[in-house]
Parts: C-alpha cells; sequence; structure tokens
C-alpha cells in the first residue's frame, strides 16, 4: 500500500523518532542507474523520497548536486525521464515527491505536469526556487490533483512569511536550515532549531530540515528537533567517489542504515 | 515613471516577478524598501546625480554624427556613454547600487561579468565608496577577457573564476546567488543588468534611466524636437531600458532594441532572445529565455561578451508583448561593418555592444531616410580590440 508523505512522517513520530527523507537526482549516473540508486534509498531505510529534477541553472545548490545534475543532463536526461523514474520508485510504496527549479515544470506546462506526476504516483512536489506567493499556478494545479506542496523556509524568513509560507504547504514543510546552497557540512547549523520552532508555532505540519547532514550521528542531533531528517549531497558524494556503480550502491546503503540508525537515536539518552 | 513601470510585486504585464529562494526574500525585500526610500529622499538622488557628474562625467555628450548620417542617409544622433569613466553606461548602475549598499549598512559587493565590464565597473565603485568587491566570472570568459581581470585585480577586487555549468555570464550569476545566499546580511548583490528578480530590474532602470533623460533633453535643444526613433542593443538590457525609459510615453517616438543575432537566428547560434525565445523563468524572472523543450537554459552565442546572455529584462519581454518598442536580431557580420564603419567615418571605436545598436540604425535609416534616429552609444570598444583584430585579420603592420 502506497504511503502518503504525511502518513510516513505519522509513522515516524508515533515510532518516537524522525523520518528520513532521501533525495537523489534522477538520471545520475544515468536513468536506470538512478532508478536503481532511489531503490537502495528505500530499501535501506528512507522513509521519503526526493527525486531531484535536473536543471540547468541550479542556484541552490552546491558543487555536489551540480556535478551529478550537469552529468544527467549531458546524458540527456528529459523530464518524462524524471517522471519515468518517480514511477518505478513510487511503486516501492514509499512516497516519492520530485524537487524541481520552476522552468522546467512551466515549459512541461503546469498542469500537464501535475496531472502527469499524479499518474506516475507522484506524491507532489518541492520547490526551491518558487515561494507560494509566486506560486498561485502550482498551487491551483497541485490543489486539483491531490499533490503536496512543499515550499521552503529559511532562516531569514519573517514571522509573517513563515505563515504565509506553511499555510501553503501539504505534506510537510522544509525548513533549509543553512544560510548558503546544499552540501554536506561538518558541524550542523544553530539556526535550525530555532527555525523548526519558529515553524512549529505557525503550523502543524510536520518539519524536515535540510542542513547537509552526512552521518548518523548528524541525523540523531537533527532528530532531536526534527520530524524529518533530509539527506541529499552525501548520498550524491556516496555515488561520485565510488569507483564503480555496485561499489556506489553499497555505500549508499551502508550510508542510509547508518543515519536510519540516527534518525532513531536518542542523542541524550 | 512611464506608463509601462511594474507594479508592486514586480510584474511588468506578465513578466518579472521574484522567482527565488525563500532565503533570498528578506534581503530582497529589504533591497526593495531601501531603493524606494533612497529614490524619495531628495538628498540620496541629488548625491547620485553628484558622483555621476563629478567621478563618471555624466552628462554624456549627443553627438550628431554627420559623416555617418550622409553615408546612412538618416540623421544619426549618438548618446556617447562611450566617454563615460570605465568606458560604457555601466558606470552609473554600480554607482547608483554601491551607493545604495552603503546607505543600508553593507560593507561587501559581490557582482557577476560576462566580458568583465560589469566587473571592472563594480570594482570601481567598490574602490571609490571603500567596499570589499568580490567578482564572479565564468572560467571560459576570464580567459577571453584576460585584460578586465588584471583591471579588477588592479581595483581591488577578486575575481573568482565559475567552474559550473557552461562556466559562462549566466554561471556566473548563479555562482553569485550561491555566494549571496550564503552571506546575505553584510553583503549587497550589484547585479549587472535590468534583470533578474524584482526589485533588480526596476532599480537598475533608475540608476541607468540618466541616459534617456538626458539624451531627450538635450535631442530638444539640439534638434528642436524629439527624434523620431530611437535605438539601443539589448543583451540583459541595462542600457536600453537607460535609454527608452524617458522616451516610453513619447507615443510619437518609435523604439528598437537590438539583440545579438551571432551566426544568424536561424542557425541557432545567437543571443537573441526576445526574437527568438520563449517565455519562462530565468534567474528570478519570468521572461523571454533560450531554453530547449524541457525548459532547460541553452547557451547563447555572440560576438558580444556583453550581449551573450540566454535571457533579457522582463521590462523589454513587457514593451515587447505590449508593441511599445519593437526587437531584432542584427548579426555579428553586421555588427562588425557597423563598427568599422563607424570607425572610419566618424573617428570613434564602439563597443562591439553598441555596433550591434549602430548596426540596427543603419538598417531604420534605410526604412526611413531622412528620419532622425538617436542610438545608445553604450561603450566604447578598446576592450573588443582582440576581437576586431581576429575579424578584420588586423595582425601586423602593412
Amino acid at each position: 500500500m502506497t504511503n502518503t508523505t504525511a502518513t510516513a512522517f505519522e509513522q515516524a513520530r508515533q515510532e518516537g523518532r524522525a523520518a528520513l527523507v532521501g533525495y537523489l537526482p534522477a538520471g545520475y549516473p544515468d536513468v536506470p542507474g538512478g532508478i536503481n540508486a532511489l531503490r537502495v534509498l528505500v530499501e535501506s531505510g528512507c522513509d521519503v523520497i526526493e527525486i531531484g529534477l535536473p536543471y540547468s541553472d541550479p542556484v541552490m545548490d552546491g558543487p555536489t548536486i551540480q556535478a551529478a545534475a550537469q552529468q544527467a543532463l549531458e546524458a540527456g536526461i528529459r523530464t518524462t525521464d524524471v517522471l519515468r523514474t518517480v514511477e518505478a520508485v513510487a511503486a516501492t510504496g514509499v512516497p516519492t515527491l520530485v524537487m524541481t527549479y520552476w522552468n522546467p515544470v512551466e515549459r512541461y506546462g503546469v498542469d500537464r505536469f501535475a496531472a502527469d506526476l499524479a499518474s506516475a504516483g507522484g506524491a507532489g512536489l518541492i520547490t526551491p526556487d518558487i515561494t507560494p506567493d509566486f506560486g498561485q499556478h502550482w498551487i491551483a494545479a497541485a490543489d486539483a490533483h491531490g499533490l503536496d506542496k512543499v515550499f521552503l523556509v529559511a532562516p531569514s524568513s519573517t514571522d509573517e512569511r513563515l505563515a504565509m509560507t506553511a499555510q501553503a504547504c501539504r505534506g510537510f514543510i522544509y525548513a533549509a536550515a543553512v544560510m548558503g546552497v546544499t552540501g554536506a557540512r561538518e558541524s550542523t547549523s544553530d539556526l535550525a532549531g530555532p527555525l523548526v520552532a519558529r515553524t512549529r508555532a505557525v503550523s502543524d505540519l510536520p518539519v524536515g530540515v535540510g542542513l547537509g547532514v552526512s552521518n548518523g550521528a548528524q541525523a540523531a542531533q537533527v532528530a532531536e528537533y526534527a520530524d524529518g531528517v533530509i539527506v541529499g549531497s552525501a548520498f550524491v558524494r556516496a555515488l561520485l567517489d565510488a569507483p564503480d556503480r555496485p561499489a556506489g550502491l553499497r555505500r549508499l546503503g551502508a550510508l542510509v542504515e547508518d543515519l536510519a540508525l540516527g534518525v532513531r537515536r536518542q542523542v541524550g539518552g | 515613471m512611464s506608463g509601462f513601470d511594474a507594479d508592486e510585486h514586480g510584474w511588468f504585464g506578465d513578466f518579472g516577478g521574484r522567482f527565488m529562494p525563500e532565503a533570498l526574500v528578506a534581503a530582497l525585500d529589504e533591497l526593495d524598501v531601501a531603493w524606494r526610500a533612497a529614490m524619495a529622499d531628495p538628498e540620496f538622488v541629488t548625491a547620485f546625480h553628484t558622483i555621476c557628474a563629478d567621478y563618471a562625467g555624466t552628462p554624456s555628450r549627443l553627438y550628431d554624427a554627420t559623416r555617418l548620417s550622409e553615408q546612412a542617409g538618416a540623421r544619426i544622433l549618438l548618446k556617447r556613454e562611450d566617454l563615460n569613466h570605465t568606458g560604457a553606461h555601466k558606470i552609473r548602475n554600480v554607482l547608483g547600487q554601491a551607493l545604495l549598499t552603503t546607505r543600508m549598512g553593507k560593507t561587501r559587493v559581490i557582482a557577476e561579468t560576462g566580458a568583465g565590464q560589469h566587473g571592472v565597473a563594480s570594482a570601481t565603485a567598490a574602490a571609490y565608496f571603500g567596499l570589499d568587491c568580490v567578482v564572479y566570472m565564468g572560467e571560459v570568459d576570464t580567459e577571453r577577457q584576460a585584460l578586465n581581470v588584471a583591471r579588477m585585480k588592479l581595483l581591488g577586487a577578486e575575481v573568482i573564476p565559475v567552474v559550473s555549468g557552461s562556466r559562462t555570464l549566466k554561471d556566473a550569476i548563479n555562482e553569485a546567488l550561491r555566494d549571496w545566499v550564503a552571506s546575505v546580511d553584510h553583503t549587497a548583490y550589484l547585479f549587472g543588468t535590468a534583470a533578474g528578480p524584482h526589485p533588480f530590474p526596476s532599480m537598475v532602470r533608475d540608476f541607468t534611466r540618466g541616459i534617456g533623460d538626458e539624451a531627450r533633453a538635450q535631442c530638444l535643444e539640439l534638434t528642436g524636437a524629439l527624434p523620431d526613433t530611437i535605438a539601443a542593443c539589448v543583451g540583459g538590457g541595462s542600457n536600453a531600458i537607460g535609454l527608452f525609459t524617458a522616451f516610453l510615453d513619447d507615443a510619437d517616438v518609435e523604439i528598437f532594441g537590438f539583440e545579438a543575432g551571432g551566426d544568424g537566428v536561424e542557425t541557432g547560434r545567437h543571443a537573441a532572445t526576445i526574437v527568438a525565445g520563449d517565455p519562462g523563468v530565468l534567474h528570478g524572472a519570468r521572461t523571454y529565455v533560450l531554453q530547449d523543450d524541457d525548459g532547460q537554459t541553452i547557451e547563447s552565442h555572440s560576438i558580444s561578451a556583453g550581449l551573450d546572455y540566454p535571457g533579457v529584462g522582463p521590462q523589454h519581454a513587457h514593451l515587447a508583448k505590449t508593441g511599445r518598442a519593437v526587437y531584432e536580431a542584427v548579426t555579428d557580420a553586421d555588427a562588425m561593418d557597423a563598427m568599422a564603419l563607424l570607425a572610419r567615418t566618424e573617428g570613434i571605436i564602439p563597443a562591439v555592444e553598441s555596433a550591434h545598436a549602430l548596426a540596427g540604425a543603419l538598417r531604420l535609416a534605410e526604412r526611413r531616410p531622412g528620419s532622425t534616429i538617436l542610438v545608445n552609444l553604450s561603450g566604447r570598444g578598446d576592450k573588443d580590440m582582440g576581437t576586431a583584430i581576429e575579424w578584420f585579420g588586423l595582425g601586423g603592420a602593412s
């Protein structure tokens, strides 16, 4: 049975832990290879999947995700390949969202994209470069197709914008808790806790935190205060650094397992 | 102000807006408030005009190019932005933005640059105001424009080669935005053209509109009438919007923007975004974009690095859609011919960007013999001598 994003977070909450949200771009190293890697995320313990739609101008991504996305683009990935990837991953039953910059959606046709994403079994969209005040078209299309709308909040968001953004979200709220681009970081941000608290004050939706988590210990720290721990660059890095594909998938699986243990660990306990 | 301004959210009709990460919205809102307050403050406006006059050398002259006019068959007036300090209109924009930066209490500026002109202008303004300056420049461009890299360094700026994506202007913008997300509390982004998210298109227009305000008054004084037609080159479109704004409500003045046609629009190797692009979202604004069927940005091509950009300012998109301005493409070859013609008839070597406007004006002169055409000569051609040497085979003495 397919979970929704909401039920996946709820199940984690009932187990007294944070959900593990895993990101990989579609089409890296190629379309079938990308599907295999995403399946490893599912099999090794991610509760929610984000599939990145590779884009030529990814202003919010650091070098790691840029490199993988660029390689996918150079290999010729199309938007329809991303939807095919969604279909294959969603078939596992794990809620599967697409994370995408806006222009590819607009080019595909907002309503058509929503319809095709829904029929591929996709749960919704995470949209890092549009905010609800400039996302009305997407909001209407998502509502028409029952899709999750995940907008980002940031440490620099005013209280007023936090409330406006949270109200527009469905599924979960993405707290981008570092003022900077995606990428693994040594230490977790001291901006994250307060941002989650401020977001909780204006919404009952679960709050997922993305801030460059790359190991179980960091995941455990973030799980102390967040409903979901979002990991992306570290997974891409595991694949990029591996000598070959099988080794990459093994490293990926081991990393997911470490992180899945992390979100179940109480740092203080 | 004109009848073609953006609304409070930055919409020029269907174009513009602010398609940006939430992390930057607070900074853009702060900038929006600071810019509006500054433009409403006579002290700021006076300070800006004083700096432009004393330091940059404005108002630039309006020059009656009689020998060129004889050849063209129409009266061609040249707005001599090439005579400004640093050699182009761009100094106006950076002085305005840097003055605003100091007013906002920020101490560091970042900028993107393609050919290096905006980078040099930004480094200049940063030196003038005592600000730290980092310029992002595509690695491909740092190699093509080594002289400008050296200028920026001499002016005290740090130049960071961008190795991501296509390693050109659009990627330099991406990298500057990435810097800004992480540094926004103390850093201002000196955007180089009238594009990007609100309020940049409107703010950059405000800082460059002196071009048209001056030219309109100068033309009235010189000829006793407004020009029949005005013309400017359009990459992102800052010099063009700077010229156009003063004339937008003059319904009898025809307005033409000339985009870079590269090898010819039909070859696909060009930067004629309005002529051949489709509506989309790039770098924070809905505008015309060179893109493929999946919305991936297509690399632009032009002999002119300053016009080599796959997007365009949203106000131009709006002016095109409403028909208030007409946009056409000028090929590399036509632009280089115009460069040579101006050099030989008037003793003025224009920037290769501005040569696109000139080539367009020559085309308009054929269509409207005897009319008065005011052209923005947005920059000088010193920086383009490498290009000219290669194109015309000028190497060696003979």
